[in-house]
């Protein structure tokens, strides 16, 4: 199926490097990664790293869904960004078709990778600048238990963070990006800082988006209700699930501390 | 021998080492520090009231504030430069509350937008602003051709809302124990306001505001603004008026009085006679107001004097 496509770039992405990005996170010790040598701690934290799938995000969505959503669309060939090519199949009538194996891999890497930052307690950002979907993405960051920042991104949010707002502040641990272009189609400067912060981001790139800054992009299209709410599903989904898995390792080791 | 490297004095601004008092904000307590002072008030208040020989248990604030006025009495003008003791949440600025929990998760979902109270409220309205959107495409859709498709499942949702008529109405006619009929109407003239009671005794007594309607208008013009309605239905010596006004000066209040009898008198009085007297203007309310002063001239009207140089 990826014949028509401009292949070789693919080696150039990550292999399964799930286990040290989450190590390599945002550096910040907190109380879940405890440096005390409680062994029933840290098994909590290290036994969903020992298998690639912990939390069965694979069947959370099908490649026949992802077409059903429109992801595949992507904007006319005038728009496509040079850097979004290895992603693309090529065009039909004009319009840029994304590769949809590529972006069920991706999908299932960022999902992945959400479910383990959550799974261990760490703030996750839902940013987005597209109105058309800015209460969307508020309202499923209120009922995930997450934070959303779907308005103008002021200067110095993540560098300047001590000053804008108070001392001690702990920033995201992961900011998930549902369009990552601002109203002016310019890249959102969220990117740029979090990179400068050290902080992991997941990214729908669309085939008129720049990938490079992008810890975890996932090829697909940003413009249709119907893609959005699906992703917005998607996201949801893992997260809740992760915590309910906390939740009941948590209970575990209490039941099993105390017998 | 070392050779001695060249020394250069390094000449460095003082506001480089100076610290920005500016930028610090206003000063900040810990919780523990305040804790503290909290604590030594208590004492100290129980200390000041053994030495007062009051009761240490019920010594109240006003009683310190007597108690340091006595003991240090001070001639200065400025209160504030006065000695004074009071409970340190007072004294100490208040701090913002810490917007996160143990675990350095913020409390509000909006946090990290800055500004969360605002963008909380337009998220909260976005809602209902969904509302209004869903009734605008729901128009748009009977606007259409082919719109009878789905014009009964729209219609469904579709009030009637009840026409409200700005048509005056006529007040009704009421009847007085001892049988007499009366009607009670309002009227406005500039910002006087005028309540009148006409009653079909079959004398012809006005009284205003408790006195006769000669000794409170005494100028001929009012009295004649008052009599019009009755005289142009021909009912002169009929009825019995009982009015009260209040507001502005004698010109309006008559006319707020006009006005009034004659909304009165259409309960007394047959359909071709209530348009004879629209006819005659009795029933319109006088629109004219006082007009404003303007900036450039001595009045509404009235120029400065005019300079040719």
């Amino acid at each position: 199926m990826a014949a028509g496509v401009l292949t070789g770039v693919r080696q150039v992405l990550r292999g399964p490097r799930l286990v040290s990005a989450v190590f390599s996170c945002h550096g910040q010790t907190f109380s879940s990664a405890a440096a005390a040598p409680d062994t029933g701690e840290t098994k909590i934290l290290n036994f969903p790293l020992t298998q690639p799938d912990y939390f069965r995000l694979s069947e959370l969505f099908t490649l026949k869904d992802l077409f059903e959503a429109r992801v595949h669309l992507g904007h006319k060939k005038g728009c496509r960004h040079r850097l979004m090519e290895p992603y693309l199949f090529g065009s039909r009538l004009d319009t840029d078709i994304i590769d949809l194996e590529q972006t069920a891999e991706h999908l299932q890497r960022a999902l992945n990778f959400t479910a383990h930052v959550a799974y261990r307690g760490g703030i996750i950002l839902f940013v987005s600048r597209r109105r058309q979907f800015g209460h969307l993405i508020e309202t499923t960051a209120r009922e995930c238990g997450e934070y959303a920042h779907t308005r103008y991104w002021k200067g110095g949010l993540l560098t300047n963070a001590s000053i804008q707002y108070s001392p001690g502040v702990r920033l995201p641990d992961l900011i998930l990006f549902f369009s990552t272009l601002n109203n002016v189609f310019q890249q959102h400067v969220g990117i740029r800082d979090a990179a400068k912060m050290n902080i992991p981001t997941v990214g729908i790139v669309d085939s008129n988006c720049n990938p490079s800054l992008i810890t975890y992009p996932v090829p697909g299209n940003d413009d249709t209700p119907v893609a959005m709410e699906m992703y917005c599903r998607l996201f949801k989904m893992t997260i809740n699930r992760a915590k309910d898995k906390r939740r009941q390792m948590e209970l575990l080791k209490g039941i099993s501390a105390s017998v | 021998m070392v050779p001695q490297l060249p020394l250069r004095q390094i000449y460095v601004a003082s506001s480089l080492w100076k610290k920005n008092l500016a930028a610090a904000g206003p000063q900040k307590f810990t919780q523990e520090f305040i804790d503290k002072q909290v604590e030594e008030f208590e004492v100290g208040k129980r200390h000041l009231a053994n030495m007062m020989g009051e009761d240490p248990e019920t010594f109240t604030q006003e009683d310190i504030d007597r108690s340091i006025a006595y003991l240090f009495p001070s001639g200065l003008f400025e209160k504030r430069a006065r000695p004074v003791m009071k409970h340190p949440e007072e004294i100490f600025p208040k701090q913002t509350a810490i917007q996160w929990d143990a675990e350095g998760r913020p409390f509000h979902f909006l946090f990290y937008t800055g500004k969360q109270s605002y963008y909380s409220l337009l998220h909260d309205v976005y809602e209902k602003i969904l509302y209004m959107r869903l009734i605008q495409l729901m128009e748009l859709l009977l606007s259409m051709p082919y719109c009878s498709l789905e014009e009964e499942f729209i219609l469904k949702f579709r009030k009637q809302l009840e026409v409200q008529s700005s048509k005056y109405e006529i007040p009704a006619l009421q009847y007085d124990p001892q049988g007499v009929a009366f009607s009670v109407a309002d009227g406005r003239r500039k910002s006087a306001k005028a309540s009148i009671t006409l009653r079909d005794s079959g004398s012809g007594n006005i009284t205003i505001n408790g006195r006769n309607y000669l000794h409170y208008f005494p100028v001929l013009q009012n009295r004649e603004q008052l009599m019009f309605p009755l005289l142009f239905v021909g009912m002169m010596g009929r009825f019995d008026i009982e009015g009260s006004v209040e507001g502005s000066g004698h010109s309006a209040q008559a006319g707020a009085l006009r006005l009034a009898i004659s909304r009165a008198l259409l309960s007394f009085v047959s359909e071709g006679e209530v348009e004879k007297m629209r006819q005659a203007g009795l029933l319109t309310a006088d629109p004219r107001i006082r007009e404003r002063k303007k900036p450039g001239q001595e009045g509404a009207r009235k120029k400065f004097t005019w300079k040719k140089r």
